[in-house]
């Protein structure tokens, strides 16, 4: 689950980990209030969006005065901004966060991750703070500082002082430092994070340390022991669609393409919709239904690829072992009845009842089209979508 | 032969009295698994149909001779479980349980290195050496028994769709095994790669990725320097849109890293024949291995 930067900065803040000071604005007034607040000048507003690259798509503007953070808090607010992570459509914004502005001496990068490949947590600092740090990574290497530390004893003040020294802090920043670096893995430990991330880390001319930006990322198999964290959830930034198949325990991801497919397992979903492009269409969407499938999530399943207009064609992909055939094929049958399916249906299904499944689509009446195997499937979706 | 199941093994099911525990016990059982015993804390001494159940793993193991675990707890849980067969000997803990947090798998397997046990999983469909052992939820009756050839994937449907395509094409397995969809697993593909290569009667493998992590790419290293056994590969994902979690906690592309295409190309550097296209996967191994 990812959380706003204003709300990062609060779980910041419960840990002792200095952000500059500020607050979040809904409205033109509020930032205008919380400028008056600070006091002083500049200020920096920032909208507020689940993506990063505000800034280049400018969503980050510096104020120099109470009346300017109000039009500039005007401008963003409401503003559909495109980064280089929203997509072209871009994301409409609906808060800014208001900060005091620094006396920035130099920008560095921290960040906390697990490392898969070696079930380590890993910090990772670097001078090249400001920057993507992708590229850095790509570029320069060298220039990136890994300390790995076994989740079972936990960061150590070494492994702090190793990030430190790396970075090449003056002696003033070091001490402040370690313990910011301490409190951010204990956030990190704390609330189950697939991502602590501070891009800038701004060395200040008065040389203390303070976290300019921050990303906060969770892991969603372990939402169920932090319910404090489901608060910060904002709705207004994921796709309608994929918010309503959420409450049906539907895994959906929505795509550009016009081919919607249904498919029970993630692995084989990912490899219906390559077959599909394969084939000469675009999938709609990925829409796993998982092993476990009862007849009304396929209902469901087949609500929500019609809530998408572009699907012009159905595929339905299912190799039954959990979940048999005939039940799939009796949700099919009756999710068509219930909801009038108004798009051609390929079904393919094999696996457990096979038979049994296939005869009751056979029998149903309506007017799905079936397919002998996966190959056969794409090509008969997508002659049907494209027409040739 | 086989890898790490067999007719020797003497399966014990954690969760064995869930709904789901129940449910695929009783499967396996069907199979011709050698279901020894049960655990499920406060049910000790009750029986689920034949099977004796008990409160420990430890007791289990004690009791029956257990050589192998099949975890069915829930994710909050599932953590706890892996750890409790580890510390009872039992040499393969095969986790199905889908949704384990990446912090709990990473405690466990810091806490699992240097000790006797093997992991599978979490979040797989388990591993079966065809007419002999099937330790986990896949469809049975899709596999052909007497081998040759090895699969390992990181998937569980995709998995029985590849094997479907094989025992189409009359080409049996000597086991198969799905080595789970999360980030943090426990046996990966070079453990399953390197075990194939030295099984007699495995001559060929077939490797089954997805988008996320660099597993396959570590793979593909090791395959060039150490394995001979001809190996078909898959990888899915090519269509998926970066930054988005699809369905497993571990299919990933982030900053350009866990791409499908960077994937196939290392395999294909590693000699490995890539399938390109999923609906002709029989017809490349009934090639390939011919």
């Amino acid at each position: 689950m990812k959380i706003h930067e204003y709300q990062a900065k609060e779980l910041f803040k419960k840990y002792n980990i200095p952000i500059p000071e500020g607050g979040v604005a809904f409205k033109p007034e509020e930032a205008r209030g919380i400028a008056e607040n600070l006091g002083r000048f500049p200020v920096v507003v920032k909208a507020q969006i689940h993506a990063g690259g505000r800034g280049k798509g400018g969503g980050v503007k510096l104020a120099g005065s109470v009346d300017e953070v109000g039009s500039i808090a005007g401008d963003i607010v409401g503003m559909n901004l495109v980064t280089h992570q929203t997509g072209p459509e871009g994301k409409t914004v609906r808060k800014v966060l208001v900060e005091q502005g620094l006396n920035i001496a130099k920008e560095l990068y921290l960040s906390i991750i697990p490392d898969r490949a070696t079930a380590k947590v890993v910090v990772m600092a670097s001078e090249a703070g400001g920057m993507d740090i992708e590229a850095v990574a790509a570029a320069t290497p060298e220039k990136i500082i890994k300390v790995y530390i076994d989740p079972l004893v936990g960061i150590q003040p070494y492994h702090c002082r190793q990030a430190a020294f790396g970075l090449k802090l003056p002696p003033t920043a070091m001490k402040p430092f370690v313990s910011m670096l301490g409190n951010l893995y204990r956030l990190f430990i704390d609330y189950d994070c697939s991502l602590v991330e501070i891009n800038p880390l701004v060395l200040t001319a008065e040389e203390t340390v303070i976290a300019l930006d921050a990303k906060v990322d969770f892991d969603d198999n372990a939402l169920y022991r932090h319910k404090d964290i489901l608060d910060y959830r904002d709705i207004d930034e994921e796709d309608p669609l994929e918010v309503e198949a959420s409450k049906f325990n539907l895994n959906y991801i929505k795509l550009d393409g016009n081919v919607g497919n249904m498919v029970n397992g993630a692995g084989l979903a990912m490899a219906t919709m390559d077959i599909i492009k394969l084939a000469g269409a675009e999938p709609a969407n990925f829409l796993d239904v998982g092993g476990g499938a009862s007849a009304e999530m396929v209902e469901n399943g087949f609500r929500i690829m019609l809530g998408d207009e572009n699907v012009k064609g159905i595929l339905i992909n299912i190799f039954g072992g959990i979940l048999r055939c005939d039940v799939l094929a009796k949700g099919v049958v009756s999710a068509a009845e219930k909801i009038g399916i108004s798009v051609p249906v390929v079904v393919r299904m094999e696996g457990t009842n096979v038979e049994e499944g296939r005869k009751i689509l056979a029998e149903s009446g309506l007017n799905l089209i079936t397919a002998a195997d996966m190959k056969d499937a794409a090509e008969k979706v997508a002659q049907l979508v494209t027409g040739h | 032969m086989s890898i790490f199941v067999d007719n020797n093994t003497r399966l014990l099911v954690q969760g064995i009295t869930g709904k789901e525990g129940q449910f695929h016990a009783r499967q396996c059982i069907a199979y011709g698994t050698n279901v020894v015993g049960g655990v499920t804390p406060g049910k000790g001494g009750q029986k689920m149909d034949d099977v004796p159940v008990f409160n420990t793993v430890g007791e289990t193991v004690e009791q029956t001779g257990a050589n192998c675990s099949m975890i069915f707890v829930p994710p909050a849980f599932a953590a706890d479980a892996i750890m409790e067969a580890t510390d009872a000997g039992v040499e393969i803990i095969v986790a199905i349980t889908e949704g384990i947090p990446v912090m709990d798998m990473m405690k466990v397997k810091n806490y699992m290195a240097g000790s006797g046990s093997r992991l599978i999983g979490p979040n797989c469909p388990g591993i079966i050496t065809p007419g002999q052992c099937k330790v986990g939820i896949m469809p049975g009756p899709i596999h052909t028994p007497g081998g040759p050839i090895g699969v390992v994937s990181r998937s569980g449907t995709l998995t029985y769709e590849v094997v479907h395509q094989l025992t189409a094409q009359g080409i049996g397995q000597t086991t198969c095994i799905g080595i789970g969809g999360d980030p943090v697993n426990g046996t990966n593909f070079i453990d399953c790669l390197d075990a194939f290569e030295k099984d007699s009667e495995t001559t060929g493998i077939v490797m089954v990725g997805e988008i996320g992590g660099t597993a396959e790419e570590e793979a593909s290293e090791f395959i060039t320097r150490h394995v001979t056994k001809p190996v078909v590969g898959f990888i899915a994902g090519l269509t998926a849109p970066p930054g988005r979690r699809m369905g497993h906690a571990g299919a990933i592309v982030s900053g350009g890293s866990g791409t499908a295409q960077g994937k196939i190309d290392a395999m294909k550097a590693a000699g490995i024949h890539i399938c390109e296209n999923l609906g002709t996967f029989g017809e490349l191994c009934a090639e390939v291995f011919s």
